[in-house]
Formats: structure tokens, sequence, C-alpha cells
């Protein structure tokens, strides 16, 4: 969904400068089109979440170069959603839908094959991921030390002081300049040197250094694991590389552990349904949950929409399913997977997510599967 | 001002406009413009480096089409070295580019008086006979030299150069200066001033845990006739003091001070690495001798007489909880000390350029000043030239490689490369190149890289068969994801050290694209 911005032109070589504004994915694609014939590339300006999972699951490898966990951590649970356990708790091979992922910072960098069911996913390893840095709000309140408290105090406090509702935009050079100008002054004020412009759009944007020569590296590794999960013609990386090339060179492989209790790569979240309990009764137990718990979600069950929270004229069409019994809108089986998608809350934000749920019927669950009794679109 | 949206921002902010400066007065030599070698270039010229020189002699294949990016349909039957010029060229046009149609080899044995132009060369692809000359070429010439190599799913990267000394090494985590294990009067008068049993509780969690420190170190040495703690138990002993000393659970100073405590015991000097550095023989001054070795020879002056035995005081603090005015107290002590000890460096700079008859402004204030602040982080690299390690390679390394299970491929694919580079001179291709041979070649192969092992001195069956039958399915190809592996680490390196800043590979880097237990051998 990004466009190309001229600080990317130190590293991302599919683009020239005469391309800054344009879609990255439709300028890479004709790009490498152009140099190398014979390969399809089909552009898609949107993001990731903008597409349903049929889509992904027409592919046989994903390929990853995300920038935030929160967009790892979606498509992770859109692959794993694929993924059935037979009888014996086993992955059925067929559905394992492969993932390269990496991703680099400066000098550093990582590369991973996560094969669901197999390998740890995302979510299994979510731990490996430091919380970000956050200053605590009385050291920029009162005891600011460093010019990147000041530039936050601009940023995060000032900014709503002054500016009542109006949200500040990164990406506006008048919003980025107040906020400097704020900055300094605060900064005069205590006797802080260093704010500068530059620090305050990399404080403020969260901007990590990048350059050419570690993403050369670490898509090299991804691009390398990515054949040969295609081609079979050598052993896959087992399963998580890590790169540091400022002081000297180190790599290293480590081979994590699945999590058997995952909630996204596990065979999911057991819950029991009692026979009679409605559609949105289940949706208002979701959201309670003491594990998930999973808000305004949309359901869906062996590619049947039991639920859609949008578009709107999907979300007309289901609407009148929220009466139904969950136990008939599932064709009266007693135990099933379907597959919700909602809003939680990962590391204090909120983001999009997908969950695999088996659900297991009580009460009055004997009687034969009656398609004809199931509604909804 | 809001600054000029350059694109160079991202790298600006990892070896900032001296850095980039130095990219961009650089030339570099790049020999052989195949996948590897187009791969590395990429990255240069779009971090903008001042110019590249493309040497191959080669015209475009069908082949190419399949592991080269910066060919295409149209560039066959053309000039390799021209095509890939030309589409290196659109990445960025601040840089020049230029390319000589003509093979490396020939240029080496031809003309190496061509090499002295270039700051750097980077040689790709080239067999053995070929880099042992162009090695020696470079020494005689002082150029940098990169060797870097894509085979199969393995490969290698190399450095060659006489001696590169870093100042700014930029290491990613590396102690701070605090002297807390030998505070100087200033900072004790400072910590002084402050009264750690003060009744306000705000001051009293917001004392920064440097003067804490400070202060009970102090009250520790009186009680235990001067010293500081050092046995395990009187650092725990410390700690449990310090502890005591909270008048509340949430007080964050208190609890850095526990975790910093550590450095109130640390060995007093300086470190083994830069002990080495001012012992070093080149720290024995004479006319010809580098600005970097007269910096050191006044460092280790100052270590002898003002320092006491330290170094020049760094000058930062990290951030600490603490009321803003004595964080910048505080910082204000360190900065003094750190500037007094600089002006006492300056002197022995200036002495030291009289005494060997150069003009004593020659070295900058600027420069001075960096080196002091940089000056526990120095380092001195040297590498031998690659004869000398085929000749004779630290053979207990060796050993030790071939008897460690996380070093066993890596140094068989070191010995097989250079295997394959002999059984070329031998039979004018590469092993496995034919189905039909696969087999003889094996064999083959495994003869001459017995034999090289032999020649190092150890056990030529330590070598796996199964690691020599897949040398040969590899069949010298160059693949393009381990190509551009090998180029983003060349080009890496190529960075570090044009723009002198980082710590380069010190050893010979093994690449192992079957498993990633990529490995750096010291030999």
């Amino acid at each position: 969904m990004d466009r190309i911005e001229v600080s990317n032109l130190n590293r991302q070589f599919l683009f020239r400068l005469q391309d800054v504004g344009k879609p990255k994915a439709e300028v890479a694609a004709m790009r490498v089109m152009e140099r190398v014939s014979g390969v399809n590339i089909v552009p898609h300006f949107c993001r990731i979440e903008d597409k349903n999972i049929e889509f992904y699951g027409d592919f046989n490898i994903i390929a990853l170069g995300l920038d935030s966990i929160e967009a790892r951590s979606y498509i992770n649970s859109v692959a794993c959603s694929f993924l059935e356990y037979d009888s014996d708790d086993k992955p059925c091979e067929e559905t394992i839908k492969p993932m390269v992922d990496g991703g680099t910072e400066g000098f550093k960098g990582h590369a991973r094959v996560i094969l669901p069911g197999i390998t740890p996913c995302f979510e299994c390893t979510i731990w490996l991921f430091p919380p970000q840095v956050k200053f605590p709000l009385c050291t920029l309140a009162e005891t600011p030390r460093t010019a990147a408290h000041c530039i936050e105090y601009a940023h995060l406090i000032k900014w709503n002081e002054v500016h009542g509702g109006k949200s500040f935009d990164a990406d506006d050079p008048e919003h980025m300049q107040w906020v400097y100008s704020e900055a300094l002054k605060r900064a005069e004020l205590f006797g802080i040197s260093g704010v500068t412009y530059s620090l305050t759009q990399g404080v403020v944007k969260n901007i990590i250094p990048a350059i050419a020569s570690t993403n050369a590296i670490i898509s090299a590794a991804c691009a390398l694991e990515a054949l040969k999960i295609a081609t079979g013609f050598s052993k896959s990386l087992s399963n998580y590389l890590t790169y540091n090339g400022a002081e000297g060179l180190h790599t290293k492989v480590t081979e994590f552990w699945k999590d058997n209790d995952c909630l996204v790569c596990g065979p999911g979240v057991l819950i029991e349904v009692d026979s009679t309990t409605s559609l949105q009764k289940f949706i208002d137990l979701l959201r309670e949950h003491p594990t998930l718990p999973i808000s305004k979600p949309s359901m869906v069950h062996r590619g049947k929409n039991l639920y859609m929270q949008a578009p709107p004229i999907l979300e007309e069409m289901t609407r009148s399913n929220l009466q139904l019994p969950l136990f008939d809108l599932m064709g009266r089986i007693p135990k099933d997977v379907i597959h919700v998608t909602g809003t939680v809350t990962l590391n204090d934000r909120k983001t999009s997510a997908l969950r695999k749920l088996r659900i297991v019927f009580k009460g009055n669950v004997d009687g034969v599967a009656d398609m004809d009794m199931a509604g909804g679109a | 001002m809001a600054e000029p949206k350059s694109k160079y921002d991202r790298q600006l902010r990892i070896w900032g406009e001296q850095g980039q400066e130095a990219l961009e007065k650089a030339s570099i030599c790049l020999l052989n413009c195949g996948p590897t070698g187009s791969e590395t270039l990429k990255n240069l010229v779009l971090g903008g480096i001042g110019s590249i020189t493309v040497i191959d002699g080669s015209k475009v294949e069908e082949g190419d089409m399949g592991n080269n990016f910066m060919v295409d349909l149209q560039s066959i039957a053309q000039s390799k070295a021209k095509c890939v010029c030309a589409f290196l060229q659109e990445l960025n046009d601040s840089v020049r580019a230029k390319f000589v149609e003509e093979s490396p080899e020939a240029l080496i044995d031809t003309n190496p008086a061509f090499f002295q132009q270039f700051t750097l060369v980077i040689a790709t692809q080239l067999l053995e006979n070929s880099i042992l000359k162009l090695d020696k070429i470079c020494r005689q010439y002082n150029i940098m030299l990169i060797v870097a190599r894509s085979y199969g799913l393995t490969g290698l990267v190399r450095i060659s150069i006489k001696e590169h000394d870093v100042v700014d090494t930029k290491p990613d985590h590396f102690l701070d200066d605090l002297r807390l294990n030998n505070p100087w009067p200033e900072l004790k008068q400072f910590a002084e001033s402050i009264d750690l049993y003060t009744t306000d509780p705000v001051v009293h969690k917001h004392t920064p845990y440097v003067v804490i420190l400070v202060k009970i170190v102090e009250e520790w040495a009186s009680a235990h006739g001067g010293k500081f703690p050092s046995t395990r138990e009187e650092k725990r002993e410390f700690k449990e003091l310090l502890k005591s000393k909270m008048i509340s659970l949430d007080e964050d100073n208190y609890k850095e001070a526990m975790e910093a405590s550590f450095k109130v015991s640390l060995p007093c000097g300086i470190s083994p690495q830069l002990h080495q550095i001012v012992n070093d023989s080149s720290v024995e001054i004479d006319s010809s001798s580098y600005n970097f070795w007269v910096l050191v020879a006044a460092l280790k002056e100052f270590i002898e007489n003002e320092g006491g035995g330290e170094p020049p005081l760094e000058g930062s603090i990290p951030d600490m909880t603490s009321l803003t005015e004595y964080y910048i107290s505080l910082q204000k002590i360190y900065q003094s000390k750190a500037d007094a000890d600089f002006l006492a460096i300056e002197q022995h700079v200036k002495g030291i350029l009289k005494r060997i008859g150069r003009d004593p402004d020659t070295i900058l204030k600027t420069t001075i000043k960096n080196f002091c602040k940089n000056a526990r982080k120095l380092m001195v690299c040297r590498y031998r030239l690659i004869e000398d390690e085929f000749n004779s390679p630290i053979l207990t390394e060796v050993q030790k490689y071939l008897t460690d299970e996380d070093y066993s491929v890596a140094v068989g694919f070191y010995v097989l490369l250079r295997a394959v580079d002999r059984f070329t001179s031998n039979y004018n291709r590469f092993p496995g190149l034919f189905d039909g041979e696969m087999d003889e070649d094996t064999s083959r192969l495994k003869t001459i890289a017995v034999g090289i092992l032999n020649d190092m001195g150890c056990n030529g069956s330590s070598l796996s068969e199964d690691l020599i039958s897949e040398m040969c399915r590899y069949g010298g190809a160059e693949l393009h994801t381990v190509a551009a592996y090998i180029g983003g680490i060349a080009s890496q390196e190529a960075i570090k050290l044009i723009t002198k800043q980082f710590i380069p590979l010190t050893g010979t880097f093994i690449f192992n694209g079957i498993d990633h237990k990529s490995q750096l051998l010291f030999l």
C-alpha cells in the first residue's frame, strides 16, 4: 500500500527518481518484468488486510518484506488459517502454506522460514521482539534530560494541548516543523542540547536507518529459501537466521521450536458452545474470552460467511444470521473449525488478526447434520 | 529550518556526512561483472560511490539472462561490462561509471600499474592464480582489495590490506566511561554537594545513580581500608548497602544504581586490546608515520603521564533517572574532564609532530577530539597476503576447524573452493559441469582436495565425501541469490573500509547456503 519516497532510493533499486509518489507494487512489477523475460508479476496496490483469505490460499509460498510486527502477525494468522490437523494432531501436509520472512535495521537483519504446523509460526516466537522504547510520562513532563525527551514532549504532550482534537500527521512537514520548534524551546528551557530537525524526524517517525547492503543480504537469503521450497534442490534453513554486520560479520542459525499451544498455528482455540447459543451471543463470548479475546469479528465456516462486519452490503446480507444458533449455521455437526477475523490487542495496540477456533457443541447435538437448516449468505 | 529531503537520509543516520563524503570521493575497480560483481556494485552505486570502473572481457550470452539482473535480452552479444555499467548508471546518476572491455587476467598480467588509480579493487570470480598475483600488486601500490566468490551454494569474501586503522569503530555495545571505579576530584566534589538523605522524596528518587554510587562507594571504602568492593561477596554486600538506602520501592534511580553497581569494581587502566595497540612497533614514530600512529603515540604519552594509567575520558554519559539540573551538571563535569584530557593529548600530538619535523598543526583539532572520544575503541586490522595464508596456514586453527562440528562444513568448502580452481587449471573446466562425468570428477576433485589438506599439514580424510559430491553437483554455477548475498557482504565491507567506520571482516567469510551456518575462518 506504500508509495515511493525519495528516501527509499538509496536501497530500493527498482525505483527511480521519476517514480516518487507512485505505488511501489506497480513500479516494482513493471521494472522486474521489463528486465526479466518470462516472469509474471501482478501488483496489488492495497493493504494486506484488504485481500480475502481465498486470495492468499491460491499461492504456494508467501514471501514477506513487511515493516511491522502487526503486519507480520496478520499475514501469519492468514497462512496458518489454512492449516488442518488430522486425528493424530499432526499437520496435514497439503494444508501447509510456507512463508519466508525477512527484516533489517541498519547493519542487522533476520531471515526465517515458517512452515505452519512444523516450525514455529510468527506468533509462537513473538517474545523475540522486545517492546518498543517508551519514555515514562513523568520524564517527558517533569524531568527531561535528553533531546529525544524534548521531542517526544512536543509530539505527545504539547501537540494535544495546543491542537485539541487535530491528529498529528508525521508526513506533514508543517506538523513536523511545529514539533521541532517546540522541542527546541523546551530544550532551551532545560539547558539540553542536541535537538535537530533530523533527530526530530527520527524520533517521531521512528526512522530506522537502512542501507542497500543489509537489505541485499537478507532478501537474498529469503529468496534462496523460497527457491529451495519451490524446487526442493536443497534443505531449508532451520529455521531462524540472524545477521549482524556492524562488528565484523556474525550470522547465527537458531532452531526454534513450535509452541503446541499457539493460538495461531496450533489446532485452534477450543471453545465449547451450547447448541442453542446464537451467533450474536457467541460474538459476545469471543470479546470476553480469557485467552483470545477478539472483537468486531467476521466469521467464516468452510468458506461460507457466517457474519461479515464489512462491506455494508455483506453485513446486511449476513445480519439475520446473528439471531440463529451457531450450531445450525455450522450445519449441525458436533465440532468443526471456523476462522474469525477481528481486532485484538498486541503490544498495547489494536490490530487486525485472524484466529482459528475449534468449536465443540454441547447440549442437544445428536441428530444428523441438516444442511438445509443452515442459513446465511 | 527543515532539511531538504535527501535520498541518502537513511544511510546518513549510520555513517554521517563524513562517511558519505568518503564514499563520494572513492573510486572502485570491479573485476568481472557477472552476478557477484554486479550485485556488489549495485549496492555501492545506490549508496553514492564516487566512481566505478568495470573490467570484463566477456560478451553477454543467453545464459546470463538466468542470473544477472544487470543485463537484459537486448544486451546479448554486447560487451557485458558495457551493459552492466549502463544499467548500474540508471540507479544513480551522480556516480561516474566506466568500463574496460578486457579480461581481468590479461590486465593483471600486462598492466599491473593500472590498479594504482583506485581506492579499492573488488575481484569477483577470479581463479586462485590471478588472485595471488593481484594481491601482490595491490600490496605493492597500497590499494585495498576485496576478494569475493560465489560457487553453487557456497562462496567467500576476504579482505586483503597491509594495515587498516579504525578510530570510529562504533561498536554496538560498549561500556560507558563513567570512571566510577576511580572518580576524580571534580566528580567527587559534585557528589559531596548532594545530600542522599534529603527529606524531599522527589529529590531522593531523582538523584542520579552516578552520584549515588560515588557517595556510597566512598562510604564503603572508608569501612574497608580505602578499597572498593572486589570479591563476589563484597559486590553482593555493596548492592545490599545500596538497597538499604531506598526509602520506597519505586525509586528507579536506586534500581539503576544497583544494576550499575558492578561499575565501581571494574579494573582500572586500559583494555588488553588498547594495550596491544599502544605497544605496537608502529608507535616508534618517525617522519614517515601515519597520523593514526602519531595519535596513538600521543595517547601512550598521556596514559603514562596525565592519564595515570587511564585513557582520555570519553565525555558523554548515558541517560538515567535524574532531576534535569543534576543531569545537566553531571554532563558538564564529564565534558570538562574530557576537554581537559583532550588538551593534554593535543600538546603531546604537537610535541611529537615537532620531533619528527612536521608542522605541529597538521593534525586538526577535530581529528584529535574524535580520536580522544574513541580512544578506548580503536582497532588495527592487518591482513596476511593470501599467498602466505595458503603456504603457511595457522595449523592449529585449521585442525580445530576440521574437528569442530560447527566449522567442518565451512572449512570443507574453503578447501574445496581452492580445489576447484586447481581442477580448472588442469582440466580447463569446473568439476561436475558434465552430468556424464560426475563420478570421475568427484574422485578427481577429491584427490586434489586431499592434496591441498596434506600440503596444509592436515589429514586429508577429514573431508566429507558428501561435501565433495555436493561441490561437483554445483558444476561451477553462479546462482543469483548466492551472488546477491555475497555481493551484499562484499559491498558492506567496501563501505566500512572506505568510510573508515565500523569494524571490517577480519577473517575469511565462508558462505554456507545449505543450512546458512556460514563461518569466519581465521587462517
